[in-house]
């Protein structure tokens, strides 16, 4: 091929797609001619890891501003696919499908919070964050706001929330390579690490922005193949997006119909863990405006603090693409997120229309357990029935199921071929990976760059900074994984608190840093030292029984630890002295994009 | 004022209106989400349903690329633009 690789990328990634769709098509034949279930799993997760780690291999690198930020020459596009993949987790791809089906309008405050934060992150930070050229997070506050102390506190903030978050995503990995490869949870964590780390080790964040555009390519058509092939299989139209309002209206019917039963607490003993029934509506308004806003709200003002998310656009040629590439990472966002609500609509009328050839209300409870997806699924631990009236006819309130089978079940729910669940098994690692591997760079980066080279080593060369960051990197991987194996929280929730403590600890620090010139050192460690104890003391509290106030939850305690953050940032600037005047002629020059980055291209 | 003052002064007037926009599609419509999803909206999905599926988000999609060009814009009138080969 002419040319260099940046001019080639349409290219590349076009011929790559082409193959991932040969690929599926060779699957779908070797089905067709025997080939069982488990080797078309290991095939697909098996096949697409190894062309990750391939890219890993290819986009190995020596420098340190290709190792920090892929020698900022993503072009924008691209860095909008590599950011959706790095922002799409396990958590969106594998549970939120399920978390819509289950809790309706509630659930959906997820959706518009992690698209409205964006806005955010264009509007008030990435374009200036840019223009700063930092190589991490801490590097803008502690070039910002001068000091190594407030240097480190951004890293304890970064730290708290990215590996809260990463647990998540190396546990979602785990559960998905067991599955497709059959093989325990405990042992498929560390197999999951190992394919994550390959794509980072060698090459960084270049490593990691190419890979993340592969897997986003995965994902993508992983999703949205199986909720049009249901869709059309179904009869609800061929674009499922525009032509669903029929099923939803009709989903609402049979909620009148069968009624929302509640069951005996004893009854429910019986259901196995983490299952559930549908108890809420679909489509009406079930959760009082406070409790949709505040969590919508959390997560916009987590996205725009999350700093592997932030470190994306340092990694653009320029602060006009880091704004336009925001926009490109909420398009791509956007064509998974928009549809996880017509999966949710597809799968719960397949299973609940009677009139359907695949619904199992309203049938006989011995006939439903003798399906044969009934079979597969109750043994993955993912369904469950149980006659609980003894009318021996299963009634709405008598089925449960997991919030992963949404995703992972509907296809073969539907009768679409195994070699879609091969697919969504791939798409779910990918997003994962992609998600997992962003992570532990901005953690790695953060310790290497910030703590070692900026307060520890000064004077460290770049081939031994480089050496300690895989050092980190594998360190810090492998105790994600370590805590991941002990399986102690789910993926969801803890997935929500890394953008609570992002939030309390980082949000105004940032957004005052550029916007509010007489922010200044003391003002900033108070924020966020203050916000992440104040966020963290309130999610205690509440989790051994306190009270909680103003409606602020478990799931929201950034929004009081924020705004301590705010309150001890402003009082504590207002009063110490102003910051000196080369700094404000700093955050003069970051509001104009033209000229020279404040830190120099290798710093 | 200077130059650099006017551009800035511009490009807060850009980012006020833009976090209107987005406060609207994010916030202001929840506030009265209840009331909204009794009536009928695009393609016959209850209208803040719908606006939770895909409304807001498509919203936010076209509102950042309006504020990217925007600030363009404004960049250029001022002389603050980057130039290619920076």
């Amino acid at each position: 091929m002419k040319g260099n690789f940046i001019d080639n990328l349409p290219k590349v990634y076009g011929i790559y797609t082409g193959g991932f769709i040969g690929f599926i098509i060779i699957m779908a034949i070797a089905e067709q001619m025997g080939m069982s279930a488990k080797a078309i799993g290991i095939a697909f997760v098996a096949f697409t890891v190894f062309i990750y780690a391939l890219i890993g291999w290819l986009s190995r690198t020596a420098q340190a501003d290709a190792y920090y930020v892929a020698g900022r020459q993503v072009p924008t596009v691209f860095n909008g696919m590599a950011t959706a993949a790095d922002w799409m987790s396990g958590a969106s791809f594998v549970a939120m499908a399920g978390g819509i089906y289950f809790k309706g309008y509630g659930y959906m405050a997820l959706l518009v919070g992690w698209t409205g934060g964006y806005v955010l992150v264009a509007s008030l930070l990435a374009p200036y964050l840019r223009k700063f050229g930092c190589y991490t997070v801490p590097d803008f506050i502690g070039t910002r706001y001068g000091g190594n102390l407030a240097r480190f506190s951004a890293v304890v903030v970064l730290t708290v929330a990215s590996f809260t978050y990463v647990t998540a995503q190396i546990n979602a990995t785990g559960t998905i390579a067991s599955v497709a490869l059959d093989i325990p949870f405990q042992y498929a964590v560390y197999i999951g690490l190992i394919s994550i780390l390959l794509c980072s080790m060698l090459g960084g964040m270049r490593g990691v922005t190419w890979t993340q555009v592969a897997q986003y390519i995965v994902l993508i058509i992983a999703y949205l193949l199986p909720v049009f092939w249901i869709s059309n299989k179904m009869g609800a139209g061929f674009f499922p997006h525009f032509m669903l309002a029929d099923e939803v209206a009709r989903i609402g019917e049979l909620e009148q119909q069968f009624g929302f039963v509640k069951n005996a607490a004893a009854d429910l003993k019986t259901v196995p863990k983490g299952l559930a029934g549908i108890t809420k509506a679909h489509s009406a308004v079930n959760a009082t405006p406070w409790a949709f806003i505040s969590l919508a709200l959390a997560m916009m003002m987590g996205t725009a603090s999350l700093p592997h998310v932030m470190m994306r656009y340092f990694t653009t040629p320029s602060v006009k693409a880091a704004r336009k590439s925001v926009g490109w990472s909420l398009f791509f966002i956007f064509l998974l997120y928009s549809s996880a609500p017509m999966l949710a609509t597809l799968s719960k009328l397949s299973l609940i229309d009677p009139n359907l050839p695949t619904g199992i209300i309203g049938k006989s409870i011995a006939e439903v357990q003798a399906i044969d997806w009934y079979q597969n699924w109750n043994q993955a631990n993912l369904m469950f029935v149980s006659d609980f009236n003894g009318n021996g006819t299963l009634e709405l309130n008598e089925f449960f199921m997991g919030g992963k089978a949404v995703v992972l079940a509907t296809p073969e729910i539907a009768g679409l071929p195994y070699v879609i669940s091969g697919l969504v098994a791939a798409g779910g690692m990918a997003a994962a990976m992609s998600t997992a591997d962003g992570l532990i760079l901005a953690i790695a980066n953060a310790i290497s760059h910030d703590v070692y080279y900026k307060i520890i080593d000064p004077k460290a060369e770049t081939a031994k900074r480089l050496l300690v960051a895989r050092v980190l990197l594998v360190v810090i991987g492998f105790a994600g994984a370590t805590i991941a194996a002990m399986e102690i929280q789910g993926i969801l929730g803890s997935v929500i608190w890394a953008f609570d403590f992002a939030m309390s600890g980082l949000f105004f620090p940032l957004v005052l840093g550029v916007w509010w010139k007489r922010a200044n050192r003391q003002g900033a460690i108070a924020g966020m030292l203050g916000g992440l104890a104040a966020g963290t003391w309130y999610l205690v509290w509440v989790r051994t029984g306190g009270s909680g106030f103003l409606g602020i939850t478990q799931l929201t305690f950034g929004i009081f630890g924020s705004a301590v953050s705010l309150v001890l940032m402003v009082i504590v600037s207002l009063m110490t002295a102003e910051p000196d005047k080369a700094t404000q002629k700093m955050v003069d020059d970051v509001r104009v994009p033209s000229g020279k980055t404040i830190l120099g291209k290798s710093h | 004022m200077s130059n650099q003052e006017k551009h800035w002064e511009k490009s807060r007037g850009l980012l006020f209106i833009t976090l209107a926009i987005w406060f609207v599609f994010s916030i202001g419509i929840f506030l009265f989400g209840a009331e909204m999803n009794e009536v009928t909206g695009p393609f016959g999905y209850p209208w803040t349903y719908w606006f939770t599926c895909q409304g807001s988000l498509g919203a936010f999609v076209i509102l950042i690329f309006w504020f990217a060009n925007r600030q363009e814009k404004i960049d250029e009138e001022f002389g603050f633009s980057e130039r290619e080969d920076e």
